[in-house]
């Protein structure tokens, strides 16, 4: 197990180093000059070359990454170009933000998605498994934005229930902030819920389906025995699959959610950060969310190995 | 009285064709001890009435009816609650796939000792040390290593040895063996039967075989009943059965038999067949089912359905123009 790690590690440092050298050539091709955003309208040809010489902008391009690496490495980020707060600092007070609505989100979806696919499947074709399906396409198809809207105009506007924006930091006053975090992460989990319910379900349909499970029906068993181990067991890889592949989504979707509900998190500082061409905000970002990328999909190959005797095997036969 | 006895058993399914009758009306007993086999082509109706025993069918679309005694006791009126009691206790079955009744995330021992907590109410380091007795019990080398594997590391006879140990962990009366030989290779075939039949000699299991392979009929069973369309054509004990086939099918079935097979002019052998298909299970036919296919079919045949008959002790038949007695149709099995 824990060559099968160290090699799954191994192939993350290759990743991440490709990822870094992708966002920062990136960020360059991106049109617009950060010197001249910085120097305004007016400043002298001069003056935007001071600027450019600054930070480094003047210099060839391999000697600016290797900088760059050398001290993204070490964990400076440099300086926003725009409020001079180094980058590091600006990480640490967005992160964990993104990070609580992320993992709120996830709570709500796979508390209702998986709940809901395994109704639907164990009742496949009655009211219960309809009524799933239907609300899994609502929830589908439905945008961020407009669920965030219609939220705020119901809970807050109408029923006074939910506070309609902002963010307190969960240490200072943790009521406070699930109030404010609950209806985002409902928001943001609303697809996710939809995507893991679908898959769930038809997971749970092939392993219902398989012989196995006349073996648990043939034992005397219990049906939630027979749903909730022998099924649902086989039917856990794919979960995990589609968790690890739907963080991407949940990242994407944070930037809008963050944006409607005006929480100062991740997504927020991306929009911004491209706005006003912010290059070392703008890689920092990039460079972290392919980083939890990188993470999250490690941590699925673990999960994969626990869930899966066959993949723990084949995983340790060299070890 | 009988351990099991099965009287006028009719199982439809719904499909969106309409019903279709997979067992048309069969009566049967299984006594004490007792390996009973039931034989057949493919659809013929066997995997079926023995499904019925401990109801391991689609609930929603099934239609039973009938009568299924187990010691007196009638289990087609029984609640679901109530049936799932008897299974893996009373009534226990191994499935013909090896490869895949087993659940692949879990270990052997687990699964064993699943069935044990189930219905012995053994403690958790209990139910594994009675796991690695069972696994030894069906003839597996170091159980007390087999017992920590997954399913993919045993090969298929030993999965299927498995799975005979859950089957038995509970001393069931009644053991259904639902094809249990058929997915693996000839000589580990014979290592399963002999299984089968150590553990009706040492713990008086009664064992219901569903087989289309008459060799291993004549190996292992007592009694054979010989099911067409849904229907028993023929029962007999194994040896008379054998001797003497009084049922045109199933004589036919014998002479398809490798050992039947006959030898041509230029040195090879031929296997015989018996041509044409099984009837479809939608229409129940007022004729006997076989006519279409039989050699020895006459005007009768079309008209009206042959009962059994009886042509001996424990011998019954169902067919007008029965073979005799005394030109045994095959040298094969017995």
């Amino acid at each position: 197990m824990a060559l099968f790690i160290l090699r799954r590690l191994g192939a993350a440092a290759i990743v991440l180093f490709l990822g870094s050298v992708l966002v920062f050539l990136g960020v360059r091709a991106l049109p617009g000059d950060p010197a001249r955003v910085l120097g305004g309208e007016d400043a002298t040809p001069s003056a935007i070359a001071a600027i450019r010489h600054d930070y480094g902008f003047d210099r060839p391009l391999p000697v600016q990454y290797a900088q760059w690496a050398g001290k993204a490495v070490t964990g400076d980020f440099g300086r926003s170009t725009q409020d001079k707060l180094p980058v590091g600092h600006i990480l640490t007070e967005r992160l964990p933000v993104t990070i609580e609505l992320s993992l709120l989100a996830m709570l709500v979806a796979v508390a209702v998605g998986v709940t809901a696919g395994i109704v639907a499947a164990t009742r496949r074709g009655r009211l219960a498994d309809y009524v799933a399906t239907g609300f899994g396409l609502v929830g589908l198809s439905v945008p961020h934005f407009w669920l965030g809207i219609l939220g705020i105009l119901l809970f807050s506007a109408k029923l006074h229930w939910l506070p309609a924006s902002g963010y307190l930091p969960f240490t200072g006053d943790p009521v406070g902030n699930l109030e404010r975090m609950l209806m985002p992460a409902l928001v943001l989990g609303t697809g996710f819920a939809a995507v893991l319910m679908r898959q769930t379900r038809s997971a749970m349909l092939e392993s219902l389906s398989a012989d196995y499970v006349r073996t648990a029906r043939s034992k005397g068993l219990p049906e939630r025995s027979v749903v909730g181990v022998h099924a649902l067991r086989n039917s856990l890889t794919t979960v995990v699959t589609v968790l690890g592949l739907q963080l991407g989504a949940l990242i994407s979707g944070a930037v809008v959610t963050e944006q409607i509900f005006v929480i100062p998190g991740f997504g927020k500082l991306t929009v911004d950060a491209v706005a006003t061409r912010n290059y070392p905000v703008i890689q920092a970002v990039v460079l972290v969310t392919v980083a939890g990328y990188i993470g999250v999909n490690l941590l699925v190959d673990i999960a994969y190995a626990l869930l899966n005797p066959r993949v723990r095997l084949t995983g340790v036969a060299n070890g | 009285m009988s351990l099991l006895e099965i009287t006028g058993l009719k199982v439809g399914f719904d499909t969106e064709d309409g019903e279709v009758q997979a067992v048309r009306d069969i009566s049967l007993t299984l006594e004490r001890g007792e390996i009973l086999a039931l034989c057949g082509e493919s659809g013929c109706g066997k995997s079926v009435t023995a499904m019925s025993i401990p109801r391991l069918l689609p609930p929603d679309t099934t239609r039973l009816s009938g009568s299924i005694r187990l010691d007196g006791r009638e289990l087609t009126e029984l609640p679901e609650r109530e049936l799932r009691a008897i299974r893996g206790k009373d009534v226990s079955v191994v499935f013909q796939e090896p490869m895949t009744s087993l659940n692949p995330s879990f270990t052997v021992g687990f699964q064993i000792a699943e069935v044990l907590r189930r219905h012995e109410n053994l403690s958790r380091s209990a139910a594994r040390t009675r796991a690695i007795e069972l696994l030894e019990l069906v003839g597996i080398p170091a159980p007390a290593r087999r017992v920590k594997e997954y399913p993919h590391q045993l090969s298929g006879g030993m999965r299927q040895r498995v799975m005979i140990a859950i089957a038995v962990a509970c001393s069931p009366r009644v053991l259904i063996a639902d094809e249990p030989t058929t997915a693996l290779d000839v000589t580990i075939q014979a290592g399963v039967l002999d299984v089968f039949r150590d553990l009706r000699d040492r713990l008086g299991t009664a064992i219901i075989l569903i087989t289309h392979d008459l060799g291993v009929v004549a190996d292992i069973a007592d009694r054979a009943v010989v099911m067409y369309a849904g229907r028993a054509v023929e029962e007999a004990p194994v040896t008379e059965l054998y001797a003497r086939p009084r049922h045109p099918y199933t004589a036919g079935l014998m002479r398809a038999l490798p050992s039947a097979a006959v030898t041509l002019e230029d040195g090879r052998r031929r296997l015989s067949e018996i041509p044409g298909l099984v009837p479809p299970p939608y229409a129940d036919p007022e004729e006997c089912a076989f006519h279409p296919r039989c050699p020895r079919a006459q005007d009768d045949c079309t008209t009206r359905r042959p009962a059994l008959d009886t042509y001996g002790t424990g011998h019954l038949a169902a067919c007008f123009h029965p073979l005799s007695a005394a030109a045994p149709a095959t040298g094969g099995g017995s």
